[in-house]
Order: structure tokens, then sequence, then C-alpha cells
């Protein structure tokens, strides 16, 4: 037959790769320690930089019709106001500015008001592109929910994954990606992205595609261990891992892609949500699966017994043959 | 894994065609549209961030219900001991307690078995909870104290919240909007949404007002400035006119002669000979009796027009007024006339709602945003569809179809569900293509693994798809999990981000199990492949 059918053109990751990905938690380990303790510490100082969804307050972003927009003039007529802590930003174009006016005190009435004395000072030469209130009730809502919205997509999670794997699977994944949650919070911190809404939704979407990745080693490593009985753990992990590594590449150069995509085209509105999304799944969510999540599984006591099994069948990834 | 049958494979293909074709609607005008029987016109409502519009929430005032509830309450005991001729004194509000104190020790069984009448059971004849709207006790020494019951208040909000979600609605409807959408919000709570008005205020300014008009006789037995310095008769009370004009107030007696639930009608026009901005009015038979009744005993008193505690104006009454109607003329813009006219035919609120979270987006920003997102979803496509051709080859190819199948149901579904598309909810989509993909990696990765381990080609491409499509499942779970949690939590336009998110899954579960399975099927059968070989 002439034709001659073969899958993989670009070879992303050479077949016989041996990465000795166990060894490397000797220094993965700590470095995602020190990493959490960092990101803990931003979380506190300076702190998340919290939208209006969460701390209340007012948020408009608008155009100026005749030309460019005079920031300091602008800033000055708002001053006068005494709206209290009034900060003016310019947002995409010249003639795009974005107003944060902080919570006033008085009650949710008195953030209408704020709103109303705004448009009157600022005049007619304006086109208002969004206005937003959040009153000091639904922002004390709003910051509950997203709280127990992680912790319940993760206790969900965790319950899920101790059903359909063995519990210190789960615990190991729930781990894992904890710190994935860590460090993005981190990286929100230090980039001072304004955490809103969307924010919870970068955040639980991170969640949702680090323990993809993390399950589809995990599901890779359940395998090999009902197969190869005597295969000691630190090799079995790191087969496992090497054999899904191809995969791991691909998919996350396509989601990075999709992500890039958006970070060029999407606007300006969603660059917070993008830049989260990247950091989260692209930086942290791929090293975790690969550098902490199987690894941790030692730790966790996944197939203890069978290191010290000296008679057992040496098995490498060279011999390793499926065969169902 | 790769044998389908002729039927199976031809019901796969019905299922994912019919799918797509559900999101045909969306291509059709408007005009088309609406001729179509309502089973077809299912389409995708696009979002208020993408349309431009308001979202308003607004609360029940639950000091006011509260107020207004103890005030009717001291009025039934007063009206109920009246009725049955017990003298008393001392009738006070504490609260959301009244207090009476019966005169004479001999009436006193009497009132309490009358006042005992005033407490209903809530819920309704078949409730049977036991509980009650209000609590009598005997206070001692001949007092008695009605305390309105916590349920008693929730079941008043609950009334209160369907009355104002009817009067929200013809307020709105009188703006002639289009499709807004008006519902309740757990206990004290309306969602208003609203798409495409420009000026939100206007539409704060109609909501924001309970809308009360009441015809009052002013007091003329004092003036205002004895008024102010505190010597306001106890059957009168002092209102101000409309804010910051800095006139004196009026002293306005409590009685109220015409209330605006009598109104059939009121329209803006102009003064005939001021032309000045007014708002004309008709009342119903027993309002133009009661207003004709009024205006004839008092020609010469000034009346005043009250709407919500403020006075609007205070004519003076030259000659009886029997026609049932009459004008409203208070310095008004014309605008203010017309929203004026708006609130009088819509009826008063039943309490006070304040707008507590606001959003509102301009039809600019939200033209910009559709753009914005469709350039990054294209460009997303194109970079995904590239890469996984310049990857896997034809393989790349089959992904390449699946991915686009699996985005046309996904806007298949969101038409079935009349679903909203939020920006937040083209980023969904976008994910999705480049995370649909991973199914068919996963596949063709574990195909190679087989290869390598030294299978024939179909055996590797049959043992892939076996391996695979267990991690698939496992892997996408998590992640649908997380996209419900958000649709519970999340509002507005992260609720649909979590919605296209979670659809995305399911299809992309959908294709990797049915319609990739079946493309390699048919392209291992047309091509025989002995052996995948591996460059």
């Amino acid at each position: 037959m002439r034709f001659h059918p073969s899958i993989p053109l670009l070879r992303i990751v050479p077949d016989d790769t041996k990465f000795d990905f166990m060894q490397f938690r000797r220094i993965s380990f700590p470095i995602s320690a020190l990493l959490s303790i960092i990101a803990i510490v931003l979380f506190f100082h300076p702190g998340l930089n919290l939208g209006i969804d969460f701390k209340g307050g007012t948020l408009i972003e608008l155009q100026t019709k005749d030309g460019p927009a005079d920031l300091a003039k602008m800033r000055a007529t708002l001053t006068a106001l005494q709206l209290g802590d009034v900060q003016l930003q310019s947002f995409g174009g010249p003639s795009d500015v974005l107003i944060r006016i902080a919570q006033q005190p008085g009650g949710e009435g008195a953030q209408q008001a704020a709103v109303a004395k705004v448009r009157s000072a600022l005049g007619e030469q304006i086109e208002y592109r969004r206005v937003e209130v959040v009153g000091p009730r639904v922002s004390g809502e709003l910051l509950s929910y997203g709280t127990l919205g992680i912790i319940a997509a993760i206790g969900a999670i965790l319950i899920y994954l101790w059903f359909r794997f063995e519990w210190q699977f789960a615990l190991g994944a729930m781990i894992a990606n904890v710190h994935d949650l860590v460090l993005t919070l981190g990286f929100m911190a230090i980039m001072q992205i304004d955490f809103d809404l969307t924010s919870i939704a970068a955040l639980l979407t991170i969640l949702g595609y680090s323990l993809n990745d993390t399950v589809v080693v995990f599901d890779r490593i359940r395998e090999m261990l009902r197969r190869y009985k005597k295969l000691p753990m630190t090799e079995l992990l790191n087969i496992s891992i090497n054999s899904t590594l191809s995969r791991s590449i691909i998919t996350h150069l396509t989601v990075t892609l999709a992500l890039l995509a958006l970070f060029m085209f999407g606007g300006h509105a969603i660059h917070g949500f993008v830049t989260t999304m990247i950091f989260g799944v692209v930086l942290v969510g791929t090293y975790t699966s690969v550098f902490i999540a199987a690894p941790i599984l030692i730790y966790l006591g996944v197939g203890t017994g069978r290191q010290e099994s000296t008679d057992g069948e040496k098995v490498t990834t060279a011999n390793i043959r499926f065969n169902a | 894994m790769l044998y389908f049958s002729r039927w199976k494979a031809l019901a796969t293909l019905l299922t994912a065609l019919f799918i797509c074709a559900l999101a045909a609607p969306n291509f059709l005008p408007e005009k088309t549209l609406r001729s179509l029987p309502k089973w077809a016109q299912r389409h995708i409502v696009l979002g208020l961030d993408l349309q431009g519009g308001s979202h308003i929430l607004l609360e029940v005032d639950i000091n006011d219900v509260r107020k207004q509830k103890a005030e009717s309450l001291r009025d039934d005991v007063r009206n109920s001991l009246r009725n049955a001729r017990v003298g008393y004194t001392g009738l006070t509000i504490r609260d959301l307690s009244v207090e009476v104190r019966i005169r004479e020790e001999s009436d006193f069984q009497a009132a309490l078995t009358k006042l005992r009448e005033l407490s209903q059971p809530l819920g309704g004849l078949l409730s049977t909870t036991g509980q009650r709207s209000v609590e009598v006790i005997d206070a001692g020494n001949r007092v008695i104290r009605l305390t309105i019951t916590q349920p008693g208040i929730t079941e008043r909000v609950r009334q209160v919240v369907d009355q104002a979600i009817q009067i929200v609605e013809r307020r709105i409807n009188e703006i002639g909007t289009v499709e807004p959408l008006i519902q309740r919000q757990g206990a004290d709570r309306i969602l208003v949404q609203v798409p495409g008005v420009d000026n939100p205020t206007r539409i704060l300014d109609l909501l924001g007002r309970t809308a009360k008009l009441t015809f009052r006789l002013v007091d003329a037995s004092v003036s205002p400035e004895q008024a102010l310095q505190g010597r306001v008769p106890p059957e009168s009370e002092l209102l101000y006119g409309p804010q910051k004009d800095g006139k004196p107030p009026y002293v306005i007696e409590r009685r109220i002669m015409v209330t605006g639930e009598e109104l059939t009608d009121a329209q803006p026009g102009f003064d005939q000979r001021t032309s000045e901005p007014i708002v004309t009015f008709k009342f119903n038979i027993n309002g133009a009796r009661r207003f004709a009744q009024v205006t004839q005993e008092n020609v010469g008193r000034p009346f005043a027009i009250v709407l919500d505690n403020e006075v609007i104006s205070a004519p003076v009454i030259r000659e009886p007024i029997l026609g049932g109607s009459g004008q409203i003329s208070g310095n008004f813009t014309i605008e203010q006339a017309n929203d004026l006219a708006v609130l009088l035919r819509a009826g008063a609120l039943p309490a006070k709602l304040t707008p507590i979270e606001q959003r509102v987006v301009g039809a600019g920003l939200g033209q910009d945003s559709i753009v914005n997102g469709t350039r990054a979803a294209y460009l997303g496509a194109a970079l995904v569809v590239l890469s996984m051709f310049l990857i896997y080859g034809k393989f790349g190819l089959v992904a390449n179809v699946a991915v686009a199948i699996n985005v046309a149901m996904i806007f298949g579904v969101l038409s079935l569900l009349n679903a909203t598309l939020t920006l937040p909810g083209i980023i969904g989509v976008v994910l999705t293509i480049g995370i649909a993909v991973d199914s068919n990696v996963l596949i063709y990765e574990r195909i190679r693994e087989e290869v390598r381990s030294g299978r024939t080609a179909i055996a590797a491409i049959d043992a892939g798809f076996t391996r695979a499509l267990a991690t698939i499942l496992d892997s996408n779970i998590t992640t649908f999990i997380a996209a419900a949690v958000l649709f519970f939590i999340g509002t507005g336009p992260v609720r649909g981000f979590a919605v296209t998110l979670g659809i995305g899954i399911i299809t992309t579960v959908f294709t990797a199990f049915t319609l990739t399975r079946l493309i390699v099927s048919w392209w291992v059968r047309w091509a025989r492949p002995q052996r995948l070989v591996i460059s």
C-alpha cells in the first residue's frame, strides 16, 4: 500500500523522554513552599485590589466627545465634589477614562446621589459607556458568595476525586490545586489586578483546568499501578508523567493560543481575567501537575510497600508493553 | 471501539446535525423570526453587557414596611375600639407594637376579645403552622399590647414585593422598552433588567419614587412661621415643597381627602395660559364625587397636592371642580411632567424601593465588546486549528472538524435554552475551543503510545480510544463541577461564562465519544492502514 499514515508531523516531546521528575521534587517542593509563603504574604500586604463588586462603590467608564480627555482637569472637578477617594485613570484610547469612587457613607441611597453629582459636574460632552454602582449590602454578599463558591467547588471536586480514585489521589490533587490558587492570588495581589466577580470565574476555571491536567496524570498512574504490581513507586510515577508529558504540553499550547487571542483582541475589559488565566493555567497549572501533584503521592502513601520489593521484575520505559 | 453499525453512525450524525441546526434561528432577521412558530423561535439573547442596558437590583425598604404595618395596626385598633364603643387612652406605637389603655375595667375583657380578632392566621386557610400576624397580650394595668410578629412582617414583605413588581412592570412598560425582565430575587428584592436605555438615571427616577399622591387641605389655623417654632396642630404636619426650592414649608392637614388610587388617567400637557408643562388627571366616579364635595365645601382655601410627602403645589380653590378632572402644575420640565404622568398612571408603590446595585452598559461599549469578542474568537480558533494541523497532520484535521462541530453545537444548545450570551460567555467559547482539542490530543497521544508498544494500526487506534475516553470523562467532570458552582454563585455576565463553559464541556465529551470516533473509523475503513508510521 502506497499510503503511509503518520500521526505526528511535529515532534513536541521525543518518544524516549525520560526526565527524572521525581528527583526534581527535592527542588520543586521547597520552591513551591517558598512561593506559597510569598503569595500568602502578598495576599495580606499589599493585599488584593478589591473591585467594586466586593468593596462597594462606583465605577464609571466614559469617553469624552470633544477630543482627548483632560485627566488633570477632570480630577480637579471631581475632587471638588468631596466624594472621598476618587481615582481616575486612562483606559484604552486617549479619550477613555475610568473613574472609581469609593463607597459613600450613608447607606444605599448615597451611592446613587454620588453618581448624579459626578454626572452633573462633568457636563454634557461625555458618553457614559459603563456605570456600575454596588451598594454595601450587595458587595458584602458577593464577597461571601465568591468565597463560599470557591470552597464549595474545592469540596465538590475533592469528593468526586475521592469516589473516582483513592483518597490519597484526591488529597494530593487538592493540595496541588490549592497551591495553584494561592500562587494565583499572590500574582493578582502583586499585579494589583482588579479582584471582582470575573476573578472568581478565573480562579474556578484555573481550578478546573489544573485538575483536568492532574487527573490525566493520575489516571495514568492508576492504570500503571494496576498493571505493574512490583514496579518501584518513584519509577512508576516517572514513567506516568513522562508518558503524559507530550499531551500536557500540546493541550497547554492550544489553551495558551486561545488565551493569547483573547489577550490581544479581547479588549480592555477582560485583560485582568485573561492575564490571571494565563498565569494560573499556563504557568502554574502545568508545573503543578508535573512537579507537585504526582510526586506528592509518594508522601501520601500511595503504593507503599512496593519500594521494598527487591526481587520484583525490573521494568523501565523501554520494555513496557501495553498488552491489554 | 471502531465498529459503528450503520444505524448508530446515522443516529450520531443526525443528533449532531440537529443540535447544530438549533442555532439556525440566530441567523434569521428579526422579522422572519417573529413569523415562525413559537418552538422554532428559540434563539440566543445578547446579554446586557453586549447590547447595552441597565441592570438594577431594588430592595424593599423593610423599615418602611414595618412603619406602615404598625401605623395600619394602630388605625385598626382605633376603628375596632370605636366600633365597639370602648373608651381608651394613650394609643401609641412602639416600634413593632401598639399599646392602648382601656378606660374602664369593665370593658377590658370585651376589648381584649375584640382586638384579638385583629390577629389573623398566616399562610391562608389551609395553613397548619399556627402562626399569627399579631400577638395580643394583656400587659397589665388595663393596657393591651399588640405586637406584629416576625412571620407577620415576612408575609407583608412578600405581599409588598408582589405588588411592587406589578407597579414596576407598569412603569417600565410605560417608557416603551423591549423585553424588560422584572423578577423577584430572594425575599425582599426585585431585579429589573432593561435593555438599551441610554439614560439610566431616568429609570432610577421612575423606580426610586413611591409616587404616593394625596390631595389634602392646607391648615390655615397657624402660619408656617409659627409651625416652624413647634406649634404644629396635632391633626396637621409640616411638609416642604420639592427639594432645594428654599420656600417656607406648608402646614398640611393629615386627613387625606382624595388619593392617587382614585385616578383613572394622567397625561402630560401644557397650561393653556402660561404654556408651562403640566399633568392633567381624571378621577374615577368615586374619586370625582369626593373631589367635587371637597372643593365645594372649601372654596377659597388652598388645596395641596402632595407627592411622597412633598408638596408639589397648593393652589387656592377658586370654584368647585365637578367634572372629576384637574391639572397639576409645579414648574415642571417637559420630562418631569412626562414622568409624573407615568408614575400616576402606574400607581403608587406599596413601599419605598432602594436601588442597591446598578450596572449600566452603554450601547457603544456593548458593540465594541461584540467586535472584540468575535475577533478574539476567530483568531483563537485560527491559531488552534493551525497548530493542530501542524502537529497532527490529517489527524489534526479530524480534530479541527470535531472542534468546529463542537462550537456549532454550543450555539445550538444555547439557542435551545434561550440562553443569554455575555462577554464572559464569549470568553467561555474561546476557552472551549482551546481545551476541546484536548480530547483529540489525549486520544492521539494514546494511539501513538500503543503504536510504539508494537500494535498494528487498527489495534492501536482501537486501544487508544478505549483508554483515552475514560481519561477524557474523568478530566472533564472536574471542570464541569467548577462551572456548575460558578453558575450557582454567579450573576449576570459571570453566569453567562459558566453556561458556555459547562455546555462546552458536554459537547466536547459528546464529540470525543461519538464524532471523532466515527470520523476515524471511516478513515480506517477507507485507508486500511497496516501500520501507523511515526516519523
